[in-house]
């Protein structure tokens, strides 16, 4: 019991610092296109779309995207066994 | 290109507004009206400082949009597009991106072991009075300089707009903002940032849809005829990002900086359950991206249709783009309605500000550190409604005596507080074992200070406050140094005193079942 329980909050951390890790990446990596390749930011996608400005744009959709995934996997996975652990350990 | 000297634009901006007047004034006849409502339910600890953990995961979710919405960046974000194109736009990610980390990291756990503050959740079996005062310390230097910022812009805003003299606008904030928190308690702080939260998106809604009217509803026709008239180059990233080390430190400020600022975290704890708290954050996330997705469309739609100079020409930082905006596109009355918008949002985020201080006062130091735990109920609140009182009035006088100051960088320094002072304490208090009270203590003093000490000497005060020739420091936003260092203080003073703490350690277990079930609900194994 004990054991499932702490087996859970290790994922719960694994998934937690994963889903960090990616916002990390994502925004970094935007701040650092738009440091390090200014000319590749100011290409124009189409006419008045910037590559900048798409990607910018993206970002935010990302947020929300990863937001998302994550409350999939909590009503899906963590939620679910968090109440069979809790049936457990009324019984 | 149209005219070298920039006239100064007709406008109704500076004069006595009616509207903005009749609707300001209806704002704080419904506002005050919730907090009467409010203050018949506020009767408890637990109702004053956590709304009784009543309100429910889409009330949290505009609350927490409103409480983090302010006026800095609906005009501010605004306004530097508007002037600077694409540059304006890295801050609309920048300020976004913390709250998946919040979702992630802290909302769920924060809300299973603490009660009404961060500095619960440190603190939780370990040494109570050196880390509340650490956790309090660290909350009212966030609350105060994020405080400066909002008054010293409420004053100015309000002069700007209404035509009131700059003190006169800041009592009325402060004198509106206490009668909310005083009376109303988390209840009514909680519906004042609903209401304003609905305000500001369905005005910046609002006003983007009548830019995008003009350009056959297609934001790509907006820029295209921005580039048209002001060169490509709006369109592409220009000299914001000319140091990519400021760039990332501010960055890590904002992203790890909105998992510490105590008026967000004391959200989680109004909610009646984790689950609420988890989804209250997706809400938020999704009214907060859309919301900086509009002022893509606000700060290019104000390039387009009033031009840069004419909104320099008003105000030289650019801040009332979004409402000369406004009136091109509405005349005088949506003028005045986005100003009443402007002014409620001010408004709701200083009470926010001022609860999570009160909390801090009342139930950190007051309760847990003078009174060693053992303060009955009545007492707890009667120091909660008087420190919102002192609060207040700090808040006034501090709004002016910055008067004509620069102080938009405050908002980045209360940022960096919370970001290298609260947020790695909180990790570390939370997901590892070994944490011990000094580890803790050391890791939001060193995180506190040094934050403090690298703002003093970076160029941001050194050069351009106060005008010196170079900055021993040389980031604008120190978080890039202060958030690694204030994790590392507070993991090896934690092993050096790993044998003066160890059934804070053994209890790790204990901790980690309540992080998962909460301490009401979970069932002992």
């Amino acid at each position: 019991m004990a054991e499932s329980l702490r087996a859970l909050a290790r994922t719960r951390w694994r998934v937690a610092i994963g889903f960090t890790i990616l916002m990390v990446v994502i925004y970094f990596g935007f701040i650092l296109l738009i440091a390090f390749n200014k000319p590749l930011m100011a290409r124009l996608v189409t006419e008045g779309l910037s590559l900048g400005i798409l990607v910018g744009a993206l970002v935010i959709v990302a947020s929300w995207l990863l937001t998302w995934a994550y409350i999939r996997w909590a009503n899906r996975r963590y939620d679910p066994e968090l109440e069979r652990l809790r049936g457990e350990a009324g019984r | 290109m149209i005219a070298l000297q920039a006239a100064a634009p007709e406008t109704a901006i500076g004069q006595t507004n009616p509207v903005a007047i009749g609707f300001f004034f209806l704002f704080i006849s419904i506002t005050l009206g919730i907090t009467w409502w409010a203050a018949r339910l506020t009767k408890t600890t637990e109702q004053f400082f956590a709304a009784g953990r009543s309100i429910s995961a889409g009330q949290n979710g505009w609350a927490l949009a409103g409480d983090y919405m302010s006026a800095a960046s609906f005009l501010g974000i605004a306004g530097l597009v508007s002037t600077t194109g694409f540059d304006g736009l890295i801050y609309s990610t920048g300020w976004l991106v913390g709250w998946p980390v919040v979702l992630f990291l802290i909302a769920e756990p924060l809300r299973n072991l603490g009660r009404y503050t961060f500095a619960d959740v440190v603190a939780l079996h370990r040494r109570q009075k050196p880390i509340r005062i650490a956790g309090a310390i660290g909350t009212l230097a966030t609350v105060t300089f994020y405080l400066i910022a909002q008054m010293v812009g409420a004053g100015g805003l309000i002069k700007l707009m209404f035509g009131l003299t700059y003190e006169t606008a800041i009592v009325l904030v402060g004198a509106v903002m206490i009668l909310y928190v005083l009376f109303g308690g988390m209840i009514a702080t909680t519906w004042v940032q609903i209401v304003k939260a609905v305000l500001l998106l369905s005005g910046a809604f609002l006003l983007a849809v009548l830019v995008l009217a003009r350009f056959g509803m297609s934001p790509t026709a907006l820029f295209a005829a921005a580039a048209e008239r002001y060169g490509d180059a709006v369109l592409a990233p220009g000299k914001q990002v000319a140091n990519p080390w400021d760039a990332i430190s501010l960055g890590m400020a904002l992203m790890f900086g909105t998992a510490g600022l105590p008026h967000i975290l004391m959200r989680f704890f109004t909610v009646p359950d984790a689950q609420a708290a988890r989804k209250s954050v997706f809400y938020a996330t999704g009214l907060i991206g859309g919301f900086y997705l509009l002022t893509f469309i606000l700060g290019f739609g104000a390039m387009v249709l009033v031009g840069p100079d004419a909104i320099r020409a008003v105000d030289k930082g650019g801040n009332m783009a979004a409402p000369l905006l406004a009136e091109v596109l509405g005349g005088t009355p949506f003028l005045g309605f986005i100003a009443a918008v402007a002014f409620a949002t001010i408004l709701a985020v200083v009470a926010g500000l001022t609860l999570s201080g009160a909390a801090a006062l009342s139930h950190d130091l007051w309760v847990n550190v003078f009174r060693g735990g053992h303060a009955g109920g009545d007492e707890q609140l009667r120091i909660a409604r008087f420190a919102t009182i002192l609060l207040g009035v700090v808040a006034v006088a501090l709004g002016i005596t910055f008067k004509g100051q620069n102080v938009a960088f405050m908002v980045s320094l209360a940022f960096a507080i919370a970001a290298s002072g609260n947020f790695p304490a909180l990790v570390l208090a939370m997901f590892w074992r070994r944490a011990t009270t000094t580890g803790l203590l050391a890791s939001m003093i060193v995180g506190t200070a040094t934050t403090l000490v690298l703002i003093y000497l970076s160029p941001t005060i050194q050069i351009d406050i106060l005008h010196r020739d170079s900055a021993l420091f040389p980031l604008k936003n120190p978080a890039l140094v202060t958030i690694p260092l204030s994790f590392l203080v507070g993991a090896v003073v934690s092993l050096l005193t790993t044998s003066n703490a160890r059934d804070e350690i053994d209890r790790f277990e204990e901790r980690e079942r309540q992080l998962l079930w909460g301490d009401k609900k979970g069932v002992a194994p």
